[in-house]
């Protein structure tokens, strides 16, 4: 019993800020990030002076700070949401290619980006929904999901009509192949690679419980 | 051949109907939305754009595409919560999108401008956006080729030029402008100060004046004339 239940280490699901603050913890000090629009973006609050991390924003410049307020909001200093930042002591601005060769490069060490789906060897699809009459749009997702040395997704685990978002082969259109290393959900992180999915650690359910929700065949971390 | 020309009417004047025009910017940052509005007034049309995005609420390149001058729309990011005139066009069927990952965006411009034929890159491997390309297995990775993006006009905005046509940018608002003027055929830059030579940094120059034909001081300072 007590090894079934070991890696459960919250008694309930995780809210957003909480799963944040997890993926926050987990970034090795020094690393070099992006964090992605959406959820992603609410990593931010919870990394420490300490561990000195440097974020990237695709647009163009390396050392961003917090969102701009008041008399700090400048139209020329954007992320790549388009909403007003700052920048930090040691901050540098570069051009769209030099800002994607960081990427493509391998000079980044994480991404962090929300997801509609995540496949068994770690596909990702998260830019477009596939639909007839919507328009696509991509941005940098695929050069994000290419390139950064470790991309994490944060999401729901369940649609919200109960459906996994974890699944044995995406249907949604890719945004990469074999790209996501870990994903961050509300019940459960799992490690994602060639060697399949290993759920990491659960929140407020056993590992059974995530296995009955998760169409594939789940590991558990040793 | 470098110009300082007074208005920005007589910047965009020589742009022709059915020309490639790369637009500078990132959202609102870096956009040359005087260059755009005078590309509005000389009534080219049939035009192929390239920008990040699609246009944004009423203003600048949303007006041109809502004009009907866009043919052609290359971009990344052409759908926002305001991009109601490229929706709608879209939607009806009026302008072609080329949807391409914004950094094969960035790098197709750069390539354009360093006489690159085209390169392999991992982005988009695997995706509906690489159906058709060729792909081959190099440096551990699946790879697919992409061609450069070239143009007849660039326009951009950029913080100051020299007399030698010598450009610095100011924080994110230089995104696309050096390697779109590198990319185009004839560049135009909209400028806030045009300062004397010899007043910038050569170390500190982003964009040399090579790449630029075309200066036009909008708003801003003219620090010569104070000095």
């Amino acid at each position: 019993m007590s090894t079934e239940t070991s890696i459960q280490t919250s008694a309930k699901p995780l809210g957003r800020d909480e799963l944040a603050q997890l993926v926050a913890r987990d970034i090795a000090p020094g690393s070099f990030v992006n964090l992605g629009i959406g959820q992603p973006t609410l990593v931010s609050n919870y990394l420490t002076e300490e561990q000195n991390i440097t974020l990237h924003t695709e647009n163009g410049m390396l050392g961003m700070g917090p969102a701009a307020e008041g008399e700090e909001i400048d139209g020329d200093l954007i992320n790549a949401g388009k909403i007003p930042v700052t920048e930090l002591p040691g901050a540098s601005y570069f051009h769209h290619a030099d800002s994607f060769a960081i990427m493509r490069g391998g000079h980044l060490d994480i991404c962090v980006l929300g997801a509609f789906q995540v496949s068994a060897t770690g596909d990702l699809a998260n830019w477009h929904t596939g639909a007839p009459d919507a328009i696509p749009a991509v941005g940098g997702a695929m050069d994000l999901a290419t390139g950064a040395k470790d991309v994490f997704v944060m999401m729901t685990l369940l649609t919200r009509d109960g459906t996994s978002k974890l699944v044995e082969a995406c249907t949604y259109p890719l945004t990469g192949v074999g790209c996501v290393t870990r994903v961050y959900t509300d019940k459960a992180v799992f490690l994602t690679g060639p060697d399949g999915v290993t759920v990491r650690e659960t929140f407020g359910c056993s590992f059974e419980e995530i296995q009955e929700l998760v169409p594939l065949a789940l590991k558990r971390a040793e | 051949m470098l110009n300082f020309i007074d208005t920005v009417g007589e910047a965009v004047a020589g742009i022709q109907d059915g020309s490639t025009v790369m637009i500078g910017g990132f959202g609102n940052a870096g956009q040359p939305f005087e260059l755009i509005d005078a590309l509005m007034e000389c009534g080219a049309k049939d035009l192929t754009v390239v920008n990040n995005n699609a246009g944004q609420g009423d203003q600048g390149l949303a007006l041109l595409i809502k004009e009907g001058r866009v043919r052609k729309m290359i971009c990344s990011f052409p759908r926002q919560s305001d991009s109601w005139h490229f929706d709608a066009k879209f939607h009806a069927g009026e302008i072609e999108l080329e949807l391409v990952p914004q950094g094969n965006l960035a790098e197709r411009i750069r390539a354009a401008g360093a006489g690159i034929g085209g390169f392999f890159t991992p982005t988009g491997y695997g995706t509906t956006l690489a159906e058709g390309k060729e792909t081959r297995f190099l440096d551990g990775k699946w790879q697919v080729f992409e061609t450069p993006i070239h143009a007849d006009v660039a326009l951009i905005k950029a913080l100051k030029a020299d007399r030698k046509g010598n450009l610095v940018y100011r924080k994110t608002a230089r995104n696309f402008g050096p390697i779109m003027a590198a990319a185009a055929k004839h560049t135009v830059v909209q400028v806030s100060e045009i300062v004397p030579t010899g007043s910038l940094d050569p170390e500190n120059v982003v964009t040399p004046g090579i790449y630029v034909n075309t200066v036009v001081r909008v708003g801003g300072l003219d620090t010569e004339k104070v000095a």
